[in-house]
């Protein structure tokens, strides 16, 4: 039963709520952003939040996983939304781990995996060249020198870029810009020489950076998957991580609604509690309906990762639209209604907006999955 | 979970052997069996199916069957009915008595009213119809004015019930009165079974803007009723009607699988009617309306598939209030879709220069305004979420 959690799915969910209500609430982004925290995390809660399994949660025993699958990772991403937590968790427990697990040789996978799984190694997907997400518009250049690759060219939108041990580089090596074809992961230390990082200060307080590849010299085995034959694997880990992004997505939406439906209940005005005006109630109430629906495609989403993975691309540009619509409805309502104080910094509401905003463009904006659940479609 | 396979096996096997060829297509309007004492079959095929189903009580295949029912369990009549849609096999019985009346008999009737009228039912002998809404009480249903007194051995009714659909072709009618004027609203409200053979009741149909008169108005002049009609006790027929709401919510949110008339799919209609470019449709508004409701749909679809999930495992499911509420707005937006899309040739309203399915498209168009005000309006439905499924305060 895709569509319901079991026990053990449940218990992980409430173990996630727990943890990041009493370790990770909303203040504590509000602590790294007002202190201009140099690593946009705290490392102690990622330990913990390692220790809790987290960091191997999609991962197979063999490398030290949990092996608990994607529906098994979306409650817990969706109590980080619900918390707005910082951490390494996507880019590297699911975007980084991901890409290794589908495209990494089997060396490649012994050397790495079970660093990721103890917490020593976090990883960022370098892919966006421009401010609009396309996946296979790609220009940074590898080419062959000496036994090994030379990488040029630039980065940006790199979640977790600036913080991240290691960078996985989409990169081309040959054909057009446009090409899905001819393009290559490479796996780049972030200290590696020729590779500057510039932090981006973003409206979520999250992390990201700009990333330029000036010369940079890779081994031969720096290389993830096939030379050239990239794309296969990368498209099947920007789905994993779109569905991902909808589950933390679906905890931000539930969060800020939750919380709005409680001021709703609390706010006196004219005499009566707001919560008795229709023009509210109905607004509310299509909001709720909205919510069941994202509820089903997120589960749908999350499961066919596990068990239906040709269902994956329809589903994960089904998923990201309809989160990002949602979370930018849910928000800017979670706003109006909240009237003066939800404009104010003081309110937590304002960091659920603004991270909503970000999450939006992460892995494609609204347009881009609409677009591509039509073309899998077929008009 | 082996047992519910074998018995899969065993449907199949039987639906194959006894499901003829004509009744696995879409049924058209005239070719729906509703039963009752003026119905005729369209079709020898369609009386056979309609036999053979009644007979292993499949009509209502979760009902006991001390009743006529065929006493499945909810994943056994899933099951069933996977198995039907799986060679696109038509409902043998349409019947607001299988859906809505008979759900609530066996929850509030009494063992004489059960065996006097589910049987019935299951066998397609008499037709329900739904006395609920009147002229002067329309979404506001408990300031109904319909009277029921107490007569000694029988109740007087006066007044009269709008909406009643298909009442000119029904036997009975279940129906809210007011059997206490002097309670407060919901709190004298009875629910009352009526013969309407009996003297006194007449109804007339009422034109709708998509030319067709399923809905009628039913007149109660001096209509005496006796009073082992009454369902559940008297003053307390508000609750009953509440539950048969749920059904029938429920039931309009599936309808888009069940529709009367042939219903264009909108990616085939889209591919016969519009431009494409390259694989994608031309028009970027129609291409982009199109995909939103594609995904609205499948949603749908989901949510339905997880409300059904949680039953199942004994979740309380919040799914399904908000599922009319969705469905029938999803409805209307698909007909606008389709006008949109046929374009002028969507704009026929009879004779010849039209296709029956662009006529169809029209008038299936303008019933869709229907769904969202019939079962409660949207709105109504909003006020049930905003009261019961976020527990809002009520002025």
């Amino acid at each position: 039963m895709a569509l319901v959690l079991n026990e053990e799915q449940r218990f992980l969910q409430d173990t996630a709520r727990e943890f990041l209500n009493k370790r990770a609430p909303v203040s504590e982004l509000r602590k790294l952003r007002d202190e201009r925290d140099e690593l946009g995390y705290s490392p102690e809660l990622w330990q913990e939040m390692v220790e809790l399994g987290w960091s191997s949660i999609i991962l197979p025993e063999q490398y030290g996983g949990l092996e608990f699958g994607f529906l098994g990772l979306g409650t817990v991403l969706e109590e980080t939304g619900r918390t707005l937590c910082a951490s390494p968790l996507f880019a590297t427990a699911v975007l980084g781990a991901s890409a290794l697990l589908l495209g990494a040789s089997e060396a490649q996978k012994e050397r790495l995996l079970p660093a990721i799984a103890a917490g020593e190694t976090t990883l960022a997907l370098a892919l966006e060249e421009s401010n609009h997400h396309k996946p296979h518009h790609i220009e940074t250049r590898l080419t062959a020198n000496e036994g090994g690759y030379l990488l040029n060219g630039s980065k940006c939108f790199v979640l977790d870029g600036h913080s991240a041990d290691h960078l996985l580089v989409i990169a081309r090596s040959s054909g057009e810009i446009n090409d899905p074809e001819g393009l290559t992961m490479v796996l780049v230390a972030r200290d590696a020489a020729g590779l500057k990082c510039q932090r981006t200060i973003m409206a979520d307080s999250r992390n990201a950076a700009n990333v330029v590849f000036d010369n940079v010299a890779l081994e031969a085995d720096a290389v993830i998957g096939e030379l050239g034959a990239a794309w296969p694997v990368l498209e099947q880990v920007l789905d994993r991580g779109r569905v991902a992004m909808a589950a933390e997505m679906l905890g931000l939406a539930r969060e800020s609604f939750e919380r709005t439906i409680a001021y709703l209940k609390e706010r006196v005005q004219f005499g009566v509690l707001i919560g008795t005006f229709q023009g509210l109630q109905h607004r509310a109430a299509d909001m709720q309906a909205e919510l069941e629906l994202a509820h089903s495609v997120v589960l749908q989403a999350l499961s066919s990762v596990d068990d239906s993975p040709e269902q994956l691309p329809l589903m994960a540009s089904l998923a990201k639209t309809r989160l990002n619509d949602l979370v930018k409805r849910v928000t800017n309502e979670a706003v109006q209604m909240h009237g003066g104080i939800g404009v104010t910094d003081e309110l937590e509401i304002g960091l659920f907006l603004k991270r909503a905003r970000v999450a939006m463009q992460i892995l494609g904006d609204s347009g881009f999955h609409q677009d591509r659940y039509a073309s899998l479609c077929g008009f | 979970m082996d047992d519910l396979e074998d018995f899969r096996a065993d449907v199949r096997a039987w639906l194959e052997a006894n499901c003829p060829e004509s009744q696995r297509t879409p049924a058209t309007p005239d070719e729906q069996y509703w039963g009752g004492r003026q119905a005729s079959f369209a079709s020898e095929d369609a009386r056979l199916w309609f036999e053979r189903m009644r007979d292993r009580g499949w009509t209502a295949p979760e009902w006991p069957e001390a009743y006529g029912g065929g006493g499945l369990s909810a994943q056994q009549a899933r099951a069933l009915k996977d198995e039907m849609n799986q060679i696109g096999a038509r409902p043998p019985l349409y019947s607001l008595g299988l859906w809505m009346l008979g759900p609530a008999l066996l929850e509030y009737g009494n063992e004489e009213q059960k065996q006097k009228h589910l049987r019935a039912i299951v066998n397609g002998e008499i037709r329900w119809c739904q006395g609920y809404s009147e002229p002067g009480s329309g979404s506001d249903l408990a300031s109904l004015q319909t009277r029921a007194e107490d007569k000694g051995d029988h109740f007087l009714v006066n007044g009269s019930k709008i909406w009643t659909t298909s009442a000119d072709k029904s036997d009975w009618i279940f129906c809210l009165v007011r059997t206490d004027p002097s309670a407060k609203k919901q709190k004298g409200i009875s629910f009352l079974l009526i013969d309407m053979a009996t003297e006194g009741v007449s109804t007339t149909p009422i034109e709708l803007i998509s030319g067709e008169s399923e809905f009628c108005q039913t007149f109660f002049d001096n209509v005496k009723v006796p009073k082992e009609n009454l369902v559940g006790e008297l003053n307390k027929g508000w609750s009953i009607a509440k539950a048969l709401l749920v059904h029938e919510r429920k039931l309009m949110s599936e309808l888009g699988s069940e529709s009367p008339r042939k219903v264009l799919d909108p990616v085939a209609a889209a591919r016969e009617y519009l431009d494409f470019d390259q694989g994608k449709i031309a028009d970027p508004e129609l291409r982009r309306a199109l995909t939103r409701y594609q995904m609205q749909m499948h949603a749908i679809g989901l949510t339905h598939m997880r409300g059904f999930e949680e039953r199942s495992a004994g979740i309380r499911s919040a799914a399904g209030l908000v599922m009319k509420y969705l469905g029938t707005e999803a409805e209307k937006v698909k007909s606008e879709l389709l006008l949109a899309i046929l374009g002028s040739q969507g704009l026929g309203w009879e004779g010849e220069g039209f296709t029956t399915e662009e006529l169809d498209t029209l008038r299936l168009w303008a019933g869709s305004k229907t769904l969202t005000i019939a079962g409660g309006t949207s709105e109504v439905q909003l006020n049930v979420i905003a009261k019961n499924a976020l527990e809002l305060p009520q002025s």
